[in-house]
């Protein structure tokens, strides 16, 4: 879901840009707030944080013969809502803009809309839905992981589509284009994304327990197991 | 807890066999296979707008594949290293709760 240094024109870079910039300037004041007021979940939040950094890492192949990678921002939408991950994944997309030339800073502002802003709230809204439908913890953090990746790439290609409408389709066929390049790679990966996400959170109910209550993820005392 | 660990077991076997089948199966295509999505994205673009010109270019590429796939590895150790360590914290913390309950207890 990268998009590439200087692939978007100028005018839309800066747009990107002026979309995202509240979501993270809020999310950072989010994440001030979390940590003062709630000094011990911190380690919570570094877990959430190294779990995106790892995941956004690892290219792995899919069934379309192409590679992709996870985005890994599921765990942290759900355990700390979703304006902290527009820090925590602006992070990680700066990282690799700077050291990897993977992604850009011209396009910054682009992937922090579709990685650490959309794909938390799809991921974030998603858990909700499954929970308030009866769901356990296992199927919402699934739906959340898988269906936050999913919309991070949906977003990629919306994105794309509108800066290169193709020459003979326009938009619509620049959005059957590049969804036919990232769509059908991501699907396996979003299911792997939603599997390893409630490993996480099966192992963090073991052994964090506690946080995961004052989270509001595990009902007081029962629900040990997710 | 033996439910527990088996569950979390075939969770790891489920994401594993999802990354393995493409590659077992060769269903890589392309000149390249199993490029980069982004790569390929990329490409897209530069074959039907041939006249768009990327208009600013990274401050720093790593010099070669092998370096940035170094950096990819670095990123990728970091990140599973914290959370390691988050884990390990998390539960030396909740033996010695457990501990300390069982003492009074």
């Amino acid at each position: 879901m990268h998009i590439a240094e200087g692939y978007l024109p100028p005018e839309q870079a800066a747009a990107w840009f002026v979309v995202s910039a509240p979501f993270v300037v809020h999310g950072s004041r989010a994440l001030v707030r979390q940590v003062r007021a709630d000094p011990e979940s911190k380690l919570l939040l570094g877990a959430a944080g190294a779990f995106t950094f790892a995941l956004s890492a690892l290219k792995i192949p899919s069934v379309t013969g192409s590679s992709s990678h996870p985005t890994g921002t599921g765990l942290g939408a759900v355990l700390f809502r979703p304006p902290v991950m527009s820090v925590l994944g602006g992070i990680v997309l700066l990282f690799q803009a700077l050291l990897l030339a993977h992604g850009g800073l011209s396009t910054l502002g682009a992937n922090i809309f579709s990685m650490a802003i959309v794909g938390p709230w799809v991921a974030y809204g998603s858990y909700r839905m499954v929970r308030r439908a009866g769901g356990g913890l296992g199927p919402a953090v699934f739906a959340a992981a898988a269906l936050g990746s999913l919309a991070t790439y949906g977003v990629t290609v919306a994105q794309l589509a509108l800066a290169f409408p193709d020459p003979m389709s326009g938009i619509v066929g620049a959005l059957a284009k590049f969804g036919g390049i990232f769509a059908v790679t991501q699907i396996p990966l979003a299911i792997s994304e939603g599997l390893l996400t409630v490993l996480v959170v099966r192992l963090l109910s073991r052994t964090s327990g506690d946080d995961l209550r004052r989270l509001g993820l595990l009902r007081p005392a029962a629900e040990v197991r997710a | 807890m033996r439910r527990f660990s088996w569950v979390n077991l075939l969770l790891l076997l489920a994401v594993l066999l999802l990354a393995v089948v493409p590659l077992a199966f060769g269903l890589g295509s392309g000149e390249e296979p199993f490029s980069g999505a982004d790569a390929l994205a990329e490409q897209a673009i530069v074959d039907d707008h041939p006249d768009y010109q990327p208009w600013f270019s990274p401050i720093y590429e790593p010099p070669s594949a092998e370096l940035e796939s170094a950096f990819f590895a670095l990123q990728a150790a970091l990140g599973a290293g914290l959370l390691g360590y988050c884990f390990g914290v998390a539960r030396t913390r909740q033996r010695l709760r457990d501990a300390a309950g069982r003492q009074r207890g």
